[in-house]
């Protein structure tokens, strides 16, 4: 029997392991490899597939095409736009306005745009889309009302009650039931006009048009040439006043040519050039009279 | 002397750093085994901020979360005397309690028993400024302390006021905001061989820990082992470790004396592996088994196997009566014994009120040791084991660790020190920055 000498075993740990041990036992090391990096190696193995252009290009392609497959089912796509609520002529503009190559699917349309586009017509003051079920692109429209014809540099046009262009017009007797303004600025103040257009019922029959003046105020023109001049502020009131001392005395229907209210303090009135000798030989006459 | 005060200061700063982590380890460096603690410190703050000695004298507000002991490797006497030997063994019993504790310990206070301990009592006494002492009164009597000469290559390990006295009062404990004229102080101060410290700072800096806190394992072990009215009262506790024995003696809650024999268990083995010529290791088992000091006439009967592979028959199966055993055994025990009586006579033990001796460490499990301890050291003799702390394994609460669970106390709770208290403005080197800071501190 033969007693083996072995080495007595050294239980103390290694300087390597024990620093081992050490960094080990670390929170925020211990953290940062039991998450940090499986983190990190369940994000390379993509990221280094996708470094590649030719296959980053392939998946977009993959992608794209079945996109490309759900939007072109049938229960997708359009086949028709009814247009609602417009006159023929209007609806001929909008369908010339948005070219729309049916079938369309619903993905490619952008409302958004084509109710923009309907809208920027002149004729459209609201546009409403929708794609009903049964691929049916839904369009309601609401046109504006003409109010006023509007002769401009441009020639004339009809203006709608806001001062909105909705047409142009060939001749003034085509809308010969809508009261006729002119002068510069006078599409801006369509509004007023209006108002005093409703305040001269009384005369209506008598009523030529509305001419704006230095785009701040109106004067109504009447026929036989009359002028009656409204001030800037509270016109409507000033020609209530004419036409009410016109039903107590008659005064536009005598020889006058203007009704001069520019200042509300002191109406003038001047008469027509004719009226004016008549006015004075009656005046001579009526004196000699008395006198001689 | 500035430079120990530095020192210890940066200790009790990483003390500091250690609680707020939470986290600290104590060391105990033994001649037989190197025991480390891990604790963990709870948030609990002490009622109303001020750190006092509460229901459990502080042990409440810690656990052990890991503990490892590790048989000691180039340590004799309680000195490191093979650095790389002790490096690996405090390597292994740190590393094993960390993996229990399951975090990483960068703190440590340490321990050892050896160095040749010498105690010296001081006192100084200083006239009051104003009639209330003040916390910087203190730190002026404490300077005022007449240093001894400790001799050259000597550092001191512990420098601990143990009592006050204002004017004709002695005895207090804590003379802040008391009134008086003139205030008095006595500090003892332990002194220990300046390249036992140096070489056990560079094992704990070579484990890539930071040292925390010193103490000397004598003081640990009474401050574990002793209960609250010996330390009160007046005991001597003597730790009989492997390579050294420890003795220290408490009275008033304070250690006023400490002293190291020389010996220990390991020369009781030593005697039997020569007396028998056996290996240390089967000495080691034999003593430890059926060793004792006091000899019966059964003993005579009880045959002990020696054991051994030698290959030689009559060598291996040699058997010997426990009586032999006994034989060996006493005059080394008697020897250190009487060693301590020495010891304890030159530091006045006599005159104590109560001579309570308590024997700990795992030395004093010998059978019989209590008869002989009373016959040499005096009647009233008795076994200590520590304190038991939260956490603490069953196999680290026998007498062998009253010296780490002491470590444990005094990492939780430790004692003022001369060092704990800013040093006054006029011991400072003159045309200092600090001192200049110091007097406009103190002034407005």
């Amino acid at each position: 029997m033969c007693a083996v000498i072995l080495p007595p075993r050294d239980p103390a740990p290694s300087r390597l392991t024990y620093r081992m041990q050490r960094l080990w036992l670390t929170p925020l090391f211990r953290l940062a490899v039991l998450r940090g990096l499986p983190l990190a190696a369940v994000l390379a193995i993509p990221a280094l597939w996708f470094s590649d252009a030719d296959r980053r290009a392939e998946v977009a392609g993959q992608i794209a095409d079945i996109r490309r497959q759900v939007e072109t089912r049938p229960e997708f796509m359009v086949k028709l736009m009814a247009i609602e609520g417009a006159t023929d002529l209007v609806a001929e503009d909008i369908r010339e306005v948005l070219p729309l190559d049916f079938p369309v699917s619903s993905f490619d349309l952008d409302l958004q745009q084509m109710r923009r586009t309907a809208e920027a017509l002149d004729a459209v003051e609201a546009a409403e889309l929708r794609v009903r079920p049964g691929g049916v692109l839904e369009l309601k429209v609401v046109e504006r009302v003409p109010a006023v014809v509007w002769r401009g540099a441009a020639g004339l046009e009809l203006l709608d009650a806001q001062g909105n262009r909705v047409a142009p017009i060939e001749t003034r007797s085509l809308r010969a039931d809508l009261p006729l303004i002119a002068g510069e600025g006078a599409q801006r103040a369509v509004p007023e006009a209006l108002a005093l257009v409703a305040a001269a019922a009384p005369i209506e029959e008598r009523l030529r048009g509305l001419v704006r003046v230095g785009e701040r105020r109106w004067d109504v023109v009447l026929d036989r040439n009359q002028r009656i001049l409204l001030p800037g502020q509270d016109a409507v009131a000033a020609l209530e006043r004419v036409i009410a001392l016109d039903g107590v005395t008659d005064m536009l229907g005598r020889d006058i040519a203007v009704v001069d209210l520019r200042n509300p303090g002191r109406p003038t009135v001047r008469l027509a050039p004719d009226a004016v000798e008549e006015f004075r030989k009656i005046r001579r006459s009526g004196a000699g009279a008395t006198n001689g | 002397m500035t430079d120990l005060y530095q020192a210890q200061r940066a200790m009790r700063r990483m003390r500091k750093q250690a609680m707020d982590r939470g986290v600290i380890a104590i060391l105990d460096v033994g001649s037989s085994k190197i025991a480390c603690l891990v604790l963990r410190f709870d948030g609990i703050r002490p009622v109303g901020g001020v750190e006092q000695i509460g229901a459990l004298a502080g042990q409440s507000r810690f656990r052990v979360i890991g503990a490892a002991t590790t048989r000691s490797r180039g340590v004799r006497f309680g000195e490191i005397h093979g650095m790389h030997e002790a490096e690996r063994a405090i390597r292994t019993a740190v590393q094993a309690a960390q993996k229990m504790a399951q975090v990483r310990v960068d703190h440590v206070i340490a321990s050892f028993s050896g160095a040749e301990p010498r105690s010296y009592g001081l006192d100084g006494q200083v006239e009051l400024a104003d009639s209330m002492a003040t916390e910087a009164d203190i730190a002026r009597v404490l300077s005022a302390c007449e240093m001894p000469d400790i001799g050259p290559g000597r550092e001191v390990l512990h420098a601990q006021p143990v009592n006050f006295a204002l004017d004709h009062r002695s005895g207090l404990v804590d003379p802040r905001g008391q009134t008086g004229n003139r205030l008095a102080c006595d500090m003892h101060l332990l002194s220990v061989d300046a390249g036992a410290i140096q070489n056990l700072v560079q094992c704990v800096k070579r484990c890539d820990l930071e040292l925390a806190g010193l103490a000397s394992s004598a003081y640990a072990a009474g401050l574990s082992a002793l209960v609250e009215d010996e330390q009160e009262l007046g005991a001597a506790c003597i730790d009989m470790g492997g390579g050294a024995t420890g003795l220290s003696i408490f009275i008033k809650k304070h250690m006023i004396y400490a002293d190291s024999v020389r010996m220990g268990g390991e020369h009781v083995t030593s005697d039997i592996s020569k007396g028998l010529h056996v290996p240390i290791s089967t000495a080691e088992r034999i003593k430890t088994l059926h060793g004792g000091v006091v000899a019966t006439g059964v003993d005579d009967r009880e045959m002990i196997d020696l054991g051994g592979d030698s290959g030689d028959y009559e060598r291996d199966t040699r058997r010997i009566s426990r009586t032999e055993l006994i034989g060996i055994m006493r005059p080394r025990v008697e020897e250190i014994l009487e060693e301590v009586r020495t010891r304890l006579d030159v530091a006045g033990f006599d005159h104590l009120p109560s001579r309570q001796i308590v024997l700990t460490g795992a030395g004093s499990q010998i059978p019989g040791l209590d008869g002989l301890a009373a016959r040499i050291l005096g009647q009233q003799v008795r076994f200590g084991r520590p304190l038991r702390i939260q956490g603490l394994p069953q196999s680290a609460t026998g007498p062998g660790f009253a010296a780490s669970v002491g470590l444990c106390l005094f990492a939780a709770h430790p004692q003022d020190e001369w060092w704990d208290f800013d040093i006054p403005a006029e011991r400072y080197p003159a045309r200092s920055l600090k001192r200049a800071v110091r007097w406009f501190k103190e002034n407005w």
